[in-house]
């Protein structure tokens, strides 16, 4: 927590009179901006700008065994990285537990949701599978990370060509794309995370108002469907406000579904 | 001095850059930031402080730290790296925080700490050179105090041809003699902070390879004003 009380309390009292620091309504986000091909060495690539938060996602593939639990199941692996370069408060050394938070919240939205399918990317089954890698670094944070994160994962996974791979040395011709793209589903998930400070239930926090949420839910969905959920930090939640949560969670979802419907084409 | 026949992979001549991009002010949160790009190479550099040394014993009382810390983002490359330090990029953030301290006034900052954090988002070569000239920026932008700035390059020995700027391409030159990388980093009089070499050379070559360098750090140089002076006249 780095924010003054003061600018605390403030922010709850702009929200008693159903405003915020930078105008937005509490289902506001800030202004989204998407570049896709950030980093041509990756099999696909995205920058995520809200408001003054960005990430960079890129995927990587290869070929290794399947788990012994999916030998005819492609493997996903998310890691996320809060760069020290992004914020003062990173800072170098091993991977901090929001950055493994973050990590794991993604992986799940995209995992539960199937929207890889995971079965085309098996070569030989219980020999050989695909690897996808989605790696995640914060370029600047101003709040939401976990957002930018996930429409950065769906974007890069949308944009991403497979690698060329020689049948008969069994391995990844590096460097080299096939006109293949990842094998998604149709119904895009986003994750998107609501967060209470006071009675109050808002999206897309900037930093100071991250810094005084009480608790915060992220949910990945598709049109009302949910595949994931995670419950973070230590105030509760009566039912009443879990249903808010929920329903604020649904028209949101519509809301930045259409505002970024056309960079998942 | 170019053999007839030679020609580099990119079809650039001897002694020419890739396209430079550079600009500062990059990275909102920090007390300076600046992307620098040779051709393909992108570096960000972002830096925070002067602020108070964490941890305690690392102080110095007599001048402040430079800390240096130089990131390879995992897909910047052909084949994926594992996120997180290596061998490679901690050496090579030590040696980019000595071709940066000749230039930089940390003794204005007793028992401070100024960081440096290094990103390479895409990368084709000669990313250590790019990470120091975008760092560069990214401390002026800071205002932090300096002499001046630093400017960095690779020379390439291709068989027995030397090169301006090394590509991947080139790095992995096998004929011949194969590939020699000199990276060079100089100050705007001529003074080298930085150098290193992999490869085989002769004495009379790399002196040879040393005054391009010089050359081409005079070029980078004024790449790196023009983004200082348009960041002022943008904040005007």
């Amino acid at each position: 927590m780095e924010t003054p009380h003061i600018t605390a309390e403030r922010i709850r009292e702009y929200l008693q009179h159903g405003k915020r620091f930078d105008g937005r309504k509490d289902d506001e986000f800030r202004e989204i901006e998407i570049e896709t091909g950030i980093s041509n060495k990756a099999e696909g690539s995205a920058r995520v700008k809200i408001g003054n938060t960005e990430v960079i996602v890129g995927v990587k593939m290869d070929v290794a065994e399947p788990y012994p639990d999916s030998p005819n199941k492609g493997n996903l692996m998310v890691t996320a990285e809060l760069l020290p370069l992004s914020s003062s408060r990173f800072e170098s050394g091993p991977p901090s537990i929001e950055s493994i938070e973050l990590a794991r919240i993604i992986d799940r939205m995209v995992r539960e949701s199937k929207f890889i399918n995971l079965e085309e990317l098996c070569i030989k089954e219980g020999e050989k599978v695909w690897n996808i890698f989605i790696d995640i670094y914060s370029m600047n944070a101003d709040g939401n990370l976990l957002d930018a994160a996930g429409i950065g994962a769906i974007v890069a996974l949308k944009n991403s060509r497979i690698p060329k791979y020689d049948k008969k040395e069994e391995k990844v011709v590096h460097g080299e794309w096939t006109n293949d793209k990842i094998p998604t589903k149709k119904e895009i998930p986003l994750s998107i995370t609501v967060h209470k400070i006071g009675e109050h239930f808002i999206v897309d926090p900037t930093q100071e108002e991250e810094d005084i949420s009480e608790t915060r839910v992220t949910v990945g969905s598709h049109e009302g469907v949910i595949y994931s959920m995670q419950k973070g930090d230590h105030v509760a939640l009566s039912v009443e406000d879990f249903e808010k949560i929920l329903d604020l969670l649904e028209k949101v979802w519509k809301i930045l579904y259409s505002k970024i419907s056309k960079d998942l084409k | 001095m170019t053999k007839d026949n030679f020609k580099r992979p990119d079809g650039r001549k001897i002694e020419e850059i890739r396209k430079m991009k550079a600009k500062v002010g990059v990275v909102k949160n920090a007390d300076g930031s600046a992307m620098f790009s040779f051709g393909d190479t992108i570096a960000i550099a972002a830096v925070y402080g002067p602020k108070k040394m964490h941890p305690a014993h690392l102080v110095n009382l007599e001048k402040g730290t430079l800390r240096y810390n130089y990131n390879m983002l995992s897909f910047s490359v052909t084949e994926r790296i594992r996120p997180g330090p290596s061998r490679r990029s901690q050496e090579i953030s030590k040696i980019s925080q000595w071709a940066l301290e000749p230039v930089v006034m940390i003794d204005k900052f007793p028992g401070t700490v100024i960081d440096v954090h290094v990103s390479i988002i895409q990368a084709n070569a000669s990313t250590r050179c790019a990470g120091i000239n975008a760092a560069a920026l990214a401390l002026a932008h800071a205002g932090i105090p300096m002499k001046n700035l630093v400017s960095s390059v690779s020379i390439g020995k291709l068989d027995k041809q030397l090169v301006v700027d090394v590509s991947k391409d080139e790095e992995d030159w096998e004929e011949g003699e194969g590939a020699t990388d000199i990276p060079i980093t100089m100050t705007p009089e001529g003074k080298i902070t930085h150098i290193q070499l992999d490869g085989k050379i002769e004495t009379k070559q790399l002196k040879e390879a040393i005054k391009m360098a010089k050359k081409a750090c005079k070029e980078i140089y004024e790449v790196q004003k023009k983004a200082l002076k348009e960041s002022l006249e943008v904040e005007d």
